[in-house]
């Protein structure tokens, strides 16, 4: 029951993909789902729409578009080889901005539901002691809102974790640039070599398991922290 | 009459007048290494015009076809891209023995979808400029393992070897140059000829002495043993009727 060196670093470049999809996510989706809970605009509910589209589009929809886009001829190909980038599909930057688009709506929606179930009442107080917009938003919004914050991180971070459609569209199955987990996995198990397969699956089991676990255990410490 | 028995003798007229022309157009369902994909469309034309029988095409590599069969696949035809994996599946028990034989011999190619990207020489393996070079999974597809090999022949492995890309077929190989995320990729003749001519792009057809030539193989798999169609498609393939048809493709016969 021994892990091969390439395994582990299937192990460690997912954890990167993972964390830094995470952080990320949680510096650009906070943001969005307060301005998504907030505005009146008509744009708002179309955005909602087009952030939860990952949801529902299965990963080779996603995949296709990405290859077409990243591609020399596609909008963000053209841009990122202005930038002198060159191109980002087979890349590990490449590997994080798929993650990020396809993991966003686990770390938008939990945190939209906590924004919206705030209700007007906080956000009266802090105007009436004079607390500017910016002051309200990380004093009083955020910390109400932590639980839906934690959950975000944590199921985008697992989210990435187990994306395996739209890494193995653009990633090229490059060991430590896109041989994520989930492709190792399936590598073996295209080729036949189910032990090797066994051992892999048997940890994605087990720290998906613990994930899962963790949140619900979070959830029920939040619950009782409300009451 | 019984109106029982009347409709009893119905069911048995029907299935009495169904049951020739089921076996006059039968249909099998044949897995297909993916360089052959366009050929085979071409063959099961040829096949259904001239027999009534249809095929259904399942396009991959040829090792992960060889996965699948051995867990209980429903394949009537394999078509490898090797003649490894038909011997082992008829060593196995698992297809027909002595059903067996080279259908097609395919060639390795350096294709860049950019005209004039690719040299006559393939000197572009040594350009300072080379982008990603995009081959497919050599562990279950023949036609990256031949990469490898060329690749390895001609001196260049550590110059090439960190440019790879890998496709999980020829088929994603060819799909990452033709969309330019690689800037050329290892893919089959077949792949870029279209009525024996260079459909777009530029290539260099790497010469033989870098890598064993690819025999292609077709079998007969056990569930496929008593269809119609799967025997008749065995036949087109091993008859001269088609020897153009391939030969169009770049295959040798």
């Amino acid at each position: 029951m021994e892990l091969t060196a390439a395994d582990l670093q299937a192990i460690w470049l997912t954890f990167k993909v993972a964390s830094l999809t995470a952080v990320i996510l949680a510096v650009l989706g906070v943001p969005l789902a307060w301005w998504l809970a907030r505005s009146r605009h008509w744009v708002a509910k179309p955005v909602e729409a087009l952030v939860s589209l990952p949801l529902v589009l299965p990963p080779s929809v996603l995949g296709f578009y990405l290859l077409v886009a990243l591609g020399p001829h596609g909008p963000v190909g053209q841009f990122t080889q202005w930038l002198g980038m060159g191109l980002l599909t087979f890349s590990f930057s490449g590997m994080v901005l798929a993650s990020v688009l396809y993991s966003m709506p686990f770390m938008v929606q939990p945190v939209l539901t906590a924004m919206q179930s705030l209700g007007e009442r906080p956000l009266e107080v802090a105007a009436t002691l004079r607390a500017s917009p910016l002051d309200t938003f990380w004093h009083v919004v955020l910390p109400l809102c932590r639980p839906g914050l934690i959950t975000g991180v944590i199921m985008s971070f697992a989210h990435t974790v187990g994306e395996f459609g739209v890494v193995l569209m653009v990633g090229g199955n490059i060991p430590g640039v896109s041989r994520v987990v989930s492709v190792q996995i399936y590598d073996h198990v295209e080729a036949l070599e189910y032990a090797q397969a066994h051992r892999l699956a048997l940890v994605m089991l087990v720290f998906a398991f613990a994930v899962l676990w963790a949140l619900h255990l979070q959830q029920a410490k939040s619950r009782r922290e409300a009451h | 009459m019984h109106p029982m028995t009347l409709t009893r003798s119905a069911f048995f007229m029907g299935v009495a007048m169904a049951a020739p022309s089921f076996c006059q157009a039968a249909e099998a369902q044949v897995a297909v290494a993916a360089n052959f994909a366009e050929p085979i469309k071409a063959v099961a034309a040829v096949l259904e015009k001239t027999t009534g029988h249809t095929l259904k095409v399942t396009v991959g590599a040829t090792g992960k076809f060889y996965a699948q069969i051995q867990n209980g696949a429903p394949f009537d035809v394999l078509l490898a891209a090797d003649t490894h994996t038909p011997q082992k599946l008829e060593a196995e028990g698992l297809a027909v023995s002595g059903t067996r034989f080279t259908y097609a011999t395919g060639k390795l190619v350096l294709w860049s979808v950019q005209a004039g990207r690719v040299d006559g020489q393939g000197q572009i393996l040594q350009a300072g400029n080379l982008g990603k070079v995009s081959y497919a999974n050599p562990k279950v597809a023949p036609y990256g393992a031949a990469t490898i090999k060329a690749i390895d022949a001609m001196g260049l492995t550590r110059v090439i070897a960190p440019k790879l890309v890998q496709g999980e077929s020829i088929a994603q190989a060819y799909a990452f140059t033709a969309t330019g995320n690689a800037d050329v990729g290892f893919v089959a003749l077949s792949q870029v000829l279209e009525a024996g001519r260079l459909k777009n792009g530029s290539m260099w057809v790497v010469p033989q002495r870098f890598y064993d030539p690819i025999r292609q193989d077709a079998v007969l798999l056990k569930k496929g043993q008593t269809n119609e169609a799967a025997q008749a498609l065995l036949r087109l393939l091993q008859s001269t009727q088609i020897d153009n048809l391939i030969r169009s493709y770049g295959y040798e016969r």
